[in-house]
């Protein structure tokens, strides 16, 4: 399965997304600079955290605005697996391929640390290495993670099940029902804040996040790989 | 030539924790009489001679990049710019 990691000006967790891809499951991943223009030949794409043009106007706002969101939504459009972690949910707020947006933290404090997730849907192409329910420890760093979204728009996600995961016990930012992270409605899109990418080697302090991209990865080769 | 004038708050249903830190300071130092504060934006942008109609071009960056309309409401003016 083939990767792509889009880098912005100004994104930084580009390396770690590429390394948890490339090192620790052994798949094909490349860098696409933002100014580009195709992403056929790419099976998942991956927005990465950061701080996307300094972060300028609103967090997300301007990386949409790139040559390569519209690539990204075709991707979305064909179905492909898109996960947007932390600045790439945002992005992927701020591009309509997910409902809501994200606010300021609700202490307006930047919050780095690792919480505990509760997966509330494991029946996702991006979920299905983990149990409903279980609790897994992801580390987050972000100053405006505090997941907003109208009644009715809430409603629809609970409704069709898009919640994925949610804090478990201590909510660090104020999100709307403890919402971490949530899928479009096809399923195909992942918007979360927490940073999988960060915890996938016991060495750093935990491997929760590898399972993610395992379930990406198996997800993919049902689909397309005939035995 | 123009100047356009954009204001940009969040929306009314949303809460403003810094606009009413603010508040709170207010009230302390005095002026209880402030009932509440909400921070937000202010762009001003230079506009040069265009055959596009102005206010639809402005409503159409405000909804598109300027602002997002699931959080924020903004309202503009136009002005002569000398």
């Amino acid at each position: 399965m083939k990767f792509a990691v889009i880098v912005f000006p100004g994104s930084n967790c580009d390396i770690d997304m590429y390394h948890a891809i490339k090192d620790e499951l052994g798949e094909e991943v490349e860098y696409v600079w933002h100014t580009e223009t195709d992403l056929s030949q790419f099976d998942g794409v991956l927005i990465p955290g950061g701080f996307s043009y300094g972060d300028y106007l609103r967090c997300g706002a301007m990386a949409n605005q790139s040559n390569i969101m519209a690539e990204v939504k075709k991707a979305a459009a064909a179905g492909k697996p898109v996960l947007g972690v932390c600045n790439g949910f945002q992005i992927l707020t701020e591009a309509g391929l997910l409902p809501g947006a994200l606010l300021r933290n609700r202490d307006l404090k930047f919050m780095c640390r690792t919480v505990q997730l509760k997966v509330e849907n494991n029946n996702t192409l991006f979920t299905n290495h983990y149990e409903e329910g279980q609790v897994i420890n992801i580390p987050i760093a972000h100053g405006e993670g505090n997941y907003y979204c109208d009644e009715e728009t809430l409603a629809k996600l609970q409704a069709n099940n898009q919640i994925v995961f949610t804090y478990s016990g201590d909510n660090p930012n104020g999100s709307l029902e403890d919402i971490a992270g949530i899928v479009n409605e096809q399923g195909n899109v992942l918007g979360m804040m927490p940073h999988p990418e960060r915890a996938v080697d016991e060495l750093v302090g935990g491997a929760d996040g590898l399972e993610l991209f395992k379930s990406i990865v198996k997800q993919w080769r049902e689909n397309h790989v005939n035995n | 030539m123009k100047k356009v004038k954009i204001y940009v708050t969040l929306r009314e249903s949303i809460l403003d924790p810094q606009g009413s830190a603010v508040k709170g300071s207010l009230t302390q130092i005095g002026y209880e009489e402030v009932q509440d504060l909400r921070i937000g934006k202010y762009l001003e942008l230079t506009i040069g001679d265009t055959d596009r109609d102005i206010d639809t071009i402005v409503k159409e960056m405000c909804e598109k990049v300027l602002t997002n309309v699931v959080i924020e409401d903004y309202r503009f003016e136009i002005e002569e710019a000398n």
